[in-house]
């Protein structure tokens, strides 16, 4: 059976546009067709990953125009729904960033700042992007 | 009014931050007005331009290699030089040789050259202004 794993993912928009994707997500939707056991909590700048309705235009150098940008809600649900990784959001970075909890994707759980640890508990890594 | 000279110093190497695509953004709008226009691209940034990289399709979105039309930071440098020309500027675009060695990117886009610190010197002395994107 494969290590339950929870992925604390801080680090936010970092290469998305090149990507077109978040790197630490997309790996984790990888795996999970390999089989491994994951869990996702979003902090930091992260949280606003959930946020139902992003996405910018893509990049345009000169003649040459990207068209595949990255929509990180997507990815989010994609996760939730189609891989059935439960996604978790702190909560307290939330309020701090004025983010509503009606502001987010479907099937995102809340999490408390102090409740974060008490889940480490439960698996048997915990991995921090 | 004499056409303005833009000097501007990379250090992220392609596809782990967000620095370049705003590095790109603004060298697109320099482009598009004509301004003459200098890269050093210094350590992470000399892969840039290397002319191996090769786009891949994305499993995960379950899109095949012409769905996700994968960027390649080697096609926005070649768009930035065809752009700068098209409206009548210039890239001069310098790859640090000691960094394209460290890293064995030294295949380049055409019309990108290997270069040296002395060369960002130059730009920066003949430059109406300079812009450096470091590494965080």
């Amino acid at each position: 059976m494969a290590k339950k794993t929870l992925n604390i993912v801080e680090s936010a928009y970092r290469a998305v546009m090149e990507e077109q994707d978040d790197t630490i997500l997309w790996l984790l939707a990888a795996m999970a067709g390999a089989g491994a056991d994951h869990t996702v909590v979003l902090r930091g700048n992260a949280v606003n990953y959930a946020v139902a309705g992003q996405g910018g235009p893509g990049l345009t150098v000169g003649e040459w125009k990207q068209t595949q940008a990255p929509k990180m809600d997507r990815d989010v649900l994609d996760l939730i729904e189609k891989r059935k990784i439960p996604v978790y959001v702190i909560a307290d970075d939330l309020a701090e960033r004025g983010i509503e909890e009606g502001d987010l994707v479907p099937g995102v759980e809340m999490l408390s700042r102090t409740a974060l640890g008490g889940l480490f508990a439960d698996y048997a890594l915990v991995n921090h992007w | 009014m004499s056409r303005k000279t833009l000097t501007i110093a990379l250090m992220d190497p392609p596809y782990e931050s967000e620095n370049l695509t705003t590095a790109f953004r603004i060298l697109d709008v320099a482009a598009r007005r004509g301004y003459d226009i200098n890269v050093f691209a210094y350590e992470g940034a000399s892969g840039l331009a290397f002319a191996r990289q090769t786009p891949h399709p994305n499993p995960v979105h379950g899109k095949d290699l012409a769905e996700e039309n994968h960027p390649t930071t080697k096609d926005q440098v070649a768009a930035l030089l065809a752009e700068a020309e098209k409206n009548g500027g210039k890239v001069d675009w310098v790859n640090c040789g000691m960094c394209v060695d460290e890293r064995g990117v030294n295949e380049f886009v055409p019309g990108t050259r290997r270069g040296s610190p002395a060369d960002f010197h130059t730009s920066v002395e003949a430059s109406d202004n300079v812009l450096v994107i470091p590494t965080k």
